[in-house]
């Protein structure tokens, strides 16, 4: 039996990773509906408004399903993890509640418009519509990364006589130097979820020989933004979301590297496997110095390894974190090549009669997902073993009065209801996808 | 500061009490009042529009106790981590339950979430009035603040507390009737004919029930919370919510019976605002007290965060909540008339 801790650090990563599969497709879909909108608007033709309305139907399944996976993250902190919650609270709570007050009451207002409002509002306020749903889906990721980007890097509080966080500003919090950066990064991996999967969609249509001016849309669309963010994605956003883990966490940067002794000229490992015995690297292929370069822009530069700091300050899952960010990093560079490829035959004319392109874009919209779970694993392993970086650690954090037992009785009942709400999301949205983007107003 | 921010989290909870509350009563009539499953849809429509922006008011109110009281709502959420669990689960289903019935047109599936999304609200409507029971019955909290409740234990107020037992019960009876009054009103206002008549019975039979329900509820209090009765009804002013609660009873009823269901609508708000006031006046200055007889309540002083935070926080709130309170308005008023089948919609 574990320990109430395991169980609800393991409650809140599967609640979370669940979770987050929705709001980044909500975020990515904005984003597009936004660009087929504004087609719309100025091209004057009735397709475009076709496809933005086949995908914010996708996109109201999507929404609620964010929604309501959502709820029990806010609640998590308090039932699960109350000793945090009175620690950090005056800080996090207040981010979290302007993503409700700012965020939220937007959403829910200009989602019914946008969705049942386009003869009601007319072309112009229709528009309108989208790009509020954009800003509030895109202002609710920023509340939430300006709370993860203190646990990263805390800023703007003052410790009280108990021992307990108070907010001294607001304003350091909201312009926190993790955030920054960790913004650009995370919605940017948003926007390649959204455009990957609308590619896939105009693939497929084009595959199956249906909807063929749709899928083209789809297609053209998705590629464009696809690759606009997969190069944006490494960089600068992923480049400087890696120099700030190396200034503030560089114990996490060692272990994400698989680099256990520190180093002059440090090689960047492209495979290998860390063996937590010998504290070595198993059958590693690597470039020589590129990790110094890319970290001080040195090729000479001492990279400190995993020996250079005290065992007890480690992430306490190594090898989990080392093959998260690796996954992260293999994905995004193969996500450039596809797009680059996917562009260059748009381009030249060419892409929708390339079939194994197009299988290649269809067959490559699960991928974002892996990608962006495992740059989220990365940062909160990274991150272990505190909770706020420095101050408090994770096994200070559960709560002490919620016993292990009646956390995996929660923990059983999210798997059950979740496995519910994933199946029927796919129904519904393979429902939606085989009745097309040409169904009437 | 602690004070003032205890009167805007109170505000926040009986915006989302009168808000959530009239699609969590219509959810709770939908299998009574809808006879098939057109008329279900049309149900559905009345309250489409609103129902999500009225669940973030408990978003937003969660994010408030978080912030400006962290100990309490530590405190709190933990210890009502199984009935807060329950909880979240309902608010999937009823969501779900809400957004996936359109997007199949098809009876089997319709008929099942119209059953999800009406056990749901039942149960969330439930729900909320054992919480207030809770907090009115108090917690046995120990000297570090915390607490745990299981479910149930044996249905006393005593020692032995367990989330439900007979008073909890009997403040979420009335809750259910209260809320179903109030969502049949709100229902009553957006449809026409034979559903109006129906939903204008409902909140009959529920306004009527809410009136026996509240005398014993207080008769109640008063049993499990003597010396917090005696001192409560000693100060007037703390009777003016009462006071209110009986205008909007009498009024909801009066007025629904000359078919003004706007004005009915307004009146059984009143009659929640009312009721609501009196519980937060009665615990102040308290966010969770220990039970009748214990010590080491949870006070708004003693879990409020630092002055500096609030301070900092009043400025964006107002302008928050300011802009929410348009939302609601334009929703109402965009959304005014009443539903019909076809076109856009749920």
């Amino acid at each position: 039996m574990p320990d109430a801790l395991t169980v609800d650090r393991l409650q809140f990563a599967f609640t979370i990773i669940f979770h987050y599969l929705f709001p980044q497709l909500t975020m990515g879909l904005s984003l597009l509906l936004v660009v087929f909108k504004g087609l719309g608007l100025v091209r004057r033709e009735q397709r475009f408004d076709e496809d933005a309305r086949f995908l914010g139907r996708i996109f109201a399944i999507n929404f609620a399903v964010g929604v309501v996976t959502g709820i029990p993250m806010e609640f998590q902190f308090g039932t699960n993890w109350s000793a945090f919650s009175a620690f950090a609270g005056g800080v996090v709570g207040q981010p979290l509640a302007m993503e409700g007050v700012f965020a939220f009451f937007l959403e829910s207002s200009v989602l019914g418009l946008f969705l049942f409002g386009e003869r009601r509002l007319g072309p112009l306020l229709h528009f309108g519509s989208a790009l509020l749903l954009f800003f509030g889906s895109w202002l609710s990721g920023f509340f939430i990364l300006a709370t993860n980007a203190f646990l990263q890097h805390p800023v703007g509080h003052v410790a009280m006589p108990d021992g307990h966080l108070a907010l001294s500003s607001l304003g350091a919090l909201l312009g926190n130097p993790w955030l920054v950066w960790q913004f650009a990064h995370n919605m940017s991996a948003a926007a390649i979820t959204g455009a990957f999967a609308v590619a896939a969609l105009g693939a497929f249509y084009l595959l199956s020989g249906r909807h063929l001016a749709h899928g083209r849309d789809l297609l053209r669309a998705g590629v464009i933004v696809g690759l606009s963010f997969a190069l944006f994605e490494l960089f600068p956003s992923g480049d400087q979301q890696a120099q700030n883990v190396a200034r503030f966490q560089p114990v996490a940067l060692a272990a994400m590297e698989g680099l256990f002794h520190s180093k002059e000229g440090a090689a960047l490992a492209l495979i290998g496997q860390p063996d937590m015995a010998t504290l070595e690297l198993d059958n590693p292929i690597e470039v020589p110095k590129a990790l110094s370069f890319l970290t001080y822009r040195r090729w000479g530069a001492e990279v400190r390894g995993l020996d250079s700091f005290p065992r007890d300050l480690w992430p306490d899952d190594v090898p989990l974190l080392y093959f998260a960010y690796h996954i992260m990093v293999g994905l995004g560079t193969a996500f450039i090549a596809l797009m680059a490829l996917a562009g260059l035959m748009l381009w030249r004319g060419r892409l929708e009669r390339s079939r194994p392109l197009l299988w290649a874009l269809l067959l490559a919209l699960p991928f974002p997902y892996i990608a962006t779970t495992a740059g989220w694993v990365t940062a909160e392993l990274g991150r272990q073993p505190w909770l706020v970086y420095g101050l408090f650690r994770t096994s200070q954090g559960a709560s002490p009065n919620v016993s292990s037992g009646n956390v995996v009785f929660t923990l059983l009942g999210f798997c059950g209801l979740y496995l519910l709400v994933g199946i029927l999301y796919l129904f519904l949205v393979g429902r939606e996808i085989a009745r097309g983007p040409t169904l009437a107003l | 500061m602690a004070a003032l921010w205890y009167v805007l989290l109170v505000s926040m909870l009986a915006g989302y009490l009168v808000l959530d509350g009239f699609d969590l009563g219509a959810g709770a009539l939908h299998l009574f009042l809808g006879k098939n499953q057109s008329e279900r849809q049309l149900l559905l429509r009345a309250i489409g529009p609103h129902w999500d922006g009225n669940e973030v008011w408990l978003i937003a109110a969660g994010g408030t106790l978080f912030f400006a009281f962290p100990a309490a709502y530590a405190a709190a959420f933990s210890g009502f981590y199984l009935p807060l669990t329950l909880v979240l689960w309902l608010l999937i289903l009823r969501g779900i339950g809400v957004e996936f019935r359109g997007h199949l047109d098809d009876p089997l599936w319709q008929a099942f979430w119209d059953v999800i999304f009406s056990v749901a609200s039942s149960l969330l409507a439930i729900v909320l009035g054992a919480a207030l029971g809770n907090v009115l019955r108090g917690v046995p909290l120990d000297t570090h603040g915390h607490f745990f409740v299981p479910l149930w234990t044996d249905f006393r107020t005593g020692p032995a507390i367990g989330a439900l037992d007979w008073y909890t019960v009997a403040l979420a009876l009335l809750a259910y009737a209260a809320l179903a009054a109030h969502g049949a009103r709100f229902l009553a206002l957006r449809t026409e004919g034979a559903l109006q008549a129906r939903a204008r019975r409902l909140g009959a039979l529920f306004g009527w029930a809410v009136g026996p329900l509240t005398v014993f509820d207080l008769w109640a209090t008063a049993h499990v919370r003597p010396d917090d009765a005696a001192s409560f009804g000693r100060a007037p002013w703390a009777l003016l919510g009462l006071g209110a609660a009986l205008v909007g009873w009498i009024g909801g009823l009066a007025l629904s019976a000359r078919r003004r269901d706007g004005a009915a609508f307004l009146a059984s708000a009143l009659y929640l605002l009312g009721m609501f006031a009196s519980v937060a006046i009665g615990i102040y200055p308290n966010l969770l007290p220990a039970p009748a007889g214990a010590s080491g309540s949870l006070g708004i002083a003693a879990t409020a965060a630092p002055e500096a935070t609030l301070r900092a926080a009043l400025t964006w709130w107002l302008v928050g909540m300011a802009i929410a309170l348009v939302y609601v308005a334009a929703t109402f008023r965009i959304f005014r008339a009443k539903v019909e089948s076809g076109g856009e919609g749920y």
